[in-house]
């Protein structure tokens, strides 16, 4: 398959594919290291301290306030949080690949 | 709705209609025929049809989506289990929502970027292989009616609920016929808009009875602080709080409020109740908390990776104008349907107290109707124009849900045939205009199996149906796309034979369960009681499909390395880099000369 003209030659390159999928790679997984401690240390407290998570927080027991109510603003801040750096990342890779144009 | 007004006055009414849960439910229904009748004479080309002319903006988008999510098992279910099981159905509301989170991370961006219409689109264009478009297609159609049939028994017992007397099956026919000539009529674009009105009727619906309610009843820690904790002696209800008697089914407080109660240690507790001496019994109550970690974790993976799989979902995103659009709307997407999903435990819990008698009953007659029926309290409470009405809300938001879902699940569905089937495979070279009329055409046809499935399921839970999809989807779709996107060593057969085999494999443990559960399959319920552990891991496959199937995606592609598509790093790039950089563009302008897209 040809190589179309209109764009710079190192946008094609392994190297830069590698790098463009690294650096997002590695922002969904650290977001979603956050998501999934969270989601494997509930049920974990619940089985290893479950005393301590039944005590009452507001007429709720703690382990019912955490699911029922708190998990779905962590889960926005994580996705704010992703969204706010994906959209950086884009611009910073659309910057680079430009400036590599002009070079 | 001549036909059904006629049917209802032929009907002798057992019970008294009540005008206020007819009116709103009727309302709603009319404002969903107008509303695609309105839009019909906008959408015009094949795009306005399958992706609304891909120009949606953020706010209708994630109203749409969350008003296409939020279904029958939202709505009604999440609320019949959290009252039937307590903390442990807690999970589902939260999964639902949050599962968002990782086709925000992983999925969203990339597909949108890869501009396709369907799912087997993204199939056959990531591997170049119209074989594989066929598998994906049949998948769609697969978990599309899969998750078709809950939506079908939402809708017929909500309708036999409003209208005392009515069959079962007239509510599914009637629903599904309205539907059917909704997005027949308006397609893709025509659906946008109706379930983006749809989402703040439901919101709306699932929030004013609940607050009305607890202002007057009390509030939803005052009910939950009325059951009491293993560690407490006697319940704190606090003063005013009223709670009637359990009755004998309802499971007991300190079990119903705690982790690891009734859904997720019934296998066990079957397995006690069966065993014979006392080493046995010790040995499986020994087991029971482990085993039921067990479940609980199974049942997250199914439900966060299937989110994340469901493609009557997915094809939203490519209704998206650009990646970034996506990104934004999986966002807001998750703030609606994250509002909403607080509420339905709601009911659960105020229902617990208020409404124990429905724990007698089973299926729609029993937990699932919470929703429904709470509000209807008010009238015994010197309120009796309130509780209709706000009984009259709920009502139009379960009619919202079921409408909503089932025509999103019908476009994608009708977007398979009519695109991939027919204008694909059978008849490649067919012009807009014929592949339009083969979507009305699928529509229908898609329709009526609908409906002809929707009246065999009766017996079925809706939650337990939902799940199905969910687990399904989670080790079919969601390795699938996670692996195409992130991995350029992905062969199609690698892709193919552990998309496969995990869905297959999630498919027959489930069925297996649902033969001795529903069906009465007497030597494989003893089976179920000699395993407990089998019977955890059939009901909730997740747990071992999921990663059987990235396994095997990973190993038969190493296997066949030699067929990775020739320019797969043009692909990654159409998938990875910023739009800025104009690569589709280029991409699509090779493909051009090729005959392709």
């Amino acid at each position: 398959m040809k190589e179309p003209h209109s764009s710079p030659d190192h946008i094609h390159s392994d190297a830069f594919l590698a790098r463009l999928m690294r650096g997002q790679l590695k922002l969904s997984i650290a977001c979603a290291l956050c998501f999934v401690v969270a989601l494997v240390a509930l049920p974990l407290l619940n089985y290893l301290q479950p005393e301590f998570m039944a005590q009452r927080v507001f007429g709720f027991t703690l382990t019912w306030l955490i699911l029922g109510v708190l998990f779905f603003p962590f889960v926005w801040i994580i996705s704010f949080v992703f969204i706010q750096r994906s959209i950086a990342l884009e611009d910073a890779e659309a910057q680079a690949a430009q400036d590599g144009l002009t070079k | 709705m001549h036909a059904l007004l006629a049917f209802l006055a032929a009907e002798p009414a057992t019970k008294d209609i009540d005008p206020w849960i007819a009116f709103f439910s009727l309302i709603t229904v009319v404002v969903t025929v107008g509303m695609g009748f309105w839009t019909a004479g906008r959408s015009k080309s094949a795009g306005d049809f399958f992706v609304a002319g891909r120009s949606v903006s953020v706010g209708w988008n994630a109203s749409a989506i969350s008003g296409e999510y939020l279904s029958a098992a939202s709505f009604m279910g999440v609320a019949g289990m959290v009252m039937l099981n307590g903390y442990d159905a807690l999970w589902y509301p939260v999964c639902y929502a949050c599962g968002y989170l990782f086709l925000l991370l992983f999925i969203a961006g990339p597909l949108r970027r890869f501009g396709a219409y369907t799912i087997p689109d993204f199939a056959e264009g990531r591997y170049d292989s119209p074989l594989f478009r066929k598998i994906a297609v049949c998948f769609v159609l697969f978990i599309g009616f899969f998750y078709t049939m809950p939506q079908m028994k939402g809708a017929g017992t909500t309708l036999a609920y409003i209208f005392p007397g009515l069959h079962y099956s007239v509510g599914v026919i009637v629903v599904g016929a309205v539907i059917t000539l909704n997005v027949s009529l308006g397609g893709m674009k025509g659906i946008t808009l109706v379930q983006a009105f749809q989402y703040w009727l439901k919101v709306f619906a699932i929030t004013v009875p609940i607050f009305v309610l607890a202002s007057i009843v009390g509030h939803y820690q005052q009910h939950l602080a009325a059951n009491k904790t293993a560690q407490e002696t006697v319940a704190a209800a606090p003063a005013g709080i009223e709670r009637k008697d359990l009755t004998p089914k309802a499971p007991k407080d300190e079990q119903w409020i705690a982790p690891f109660g009734s859904l997720t240690t019934k296998a066990v507790d079957t397995a006690i109740k069966a065993a014979k001496t006392p080493e046995e019994k010790a040995a499986l109550e020994a087991n029971k908390k482990p085993y039921s970690l067990l479940y609980t974790y199974s049942l997250i993976i199914a439900l966060v990776c299937g989110t994340a799989g469901l493609p009557h979902i997915l094809v939203r995103f490519y209704t998206n104008p650009d990646g970034v659009a996506a990104k934004r709307t999986t966002m807001w997407v998750m703030i609606l349907i994250g509002v909403f999903y607080v509420f339905p435990p709601v009911y659960g819990v105020i229902g617990r107290s208020l409404t124990p008698e429905l724990y007698e009953a089973v299926g729609s007659k029993g937990t699932d109707k919470v929703v429904l029926e709470l509000p209807t309290l008010l009238a015994g409470r010197d309120h009796p124009l309130l509780g209709s009405i706000l009984s009259g809300i709920t009502c139009a938001g379960a009619f919202a849900a079921f409408m909503s879902t089932f025509s999103g699940l019908l476009v994608s569905m009708s977007s398979a045939l009519a695109h991939d089937i027919y204008g694909r495979m059978l008849k490649p070279e067919s012009s807009p205009e014929e592949r339009l009329k083969a979507f009305k055409w699928a529509a229908v046809i898609i329709g009526v199996v609908s409906v002809v499935l929707g009246t065999q399921v009766e017996k079925l839970n809706i939650n337990y149906l939902v799940g199905q999809a969910f687990a399904i989807a989670a080790a079919s779709y969601f390795p699938l796309l996670f692996m195409s996107v992130w991995w350029r060593g992905m062969t199609m057969r690698g892709a193919a034979t552990g998309m496969l085999v995990g869905g297959l494999l999630a498919l027959g443990s489930i069925f297996l369960t649902t033969l001795s559960d529903v069906y009465g399959f007497t030597t494989l319920a003893e089976f179920w009681v000699a395993h407990p552990l089998l019977r955890i891991l059939c009901e909730q496959p997740a747990i071992w499909a999921v990663p059987l199937s990235i396994t095997l995606m990973i190993v038969v592609s190493k296997m066949t390395a030699a067929t990775i598509p020739a320019d797969v790093r043009m692909k990654m790039l159409v998938l990875h880099a910023p739009e800025a950089l104009g690569l589709k563009q280029e991409y699509i302008k090779e493909h051009e000369g090729l005959g392709g897209h």
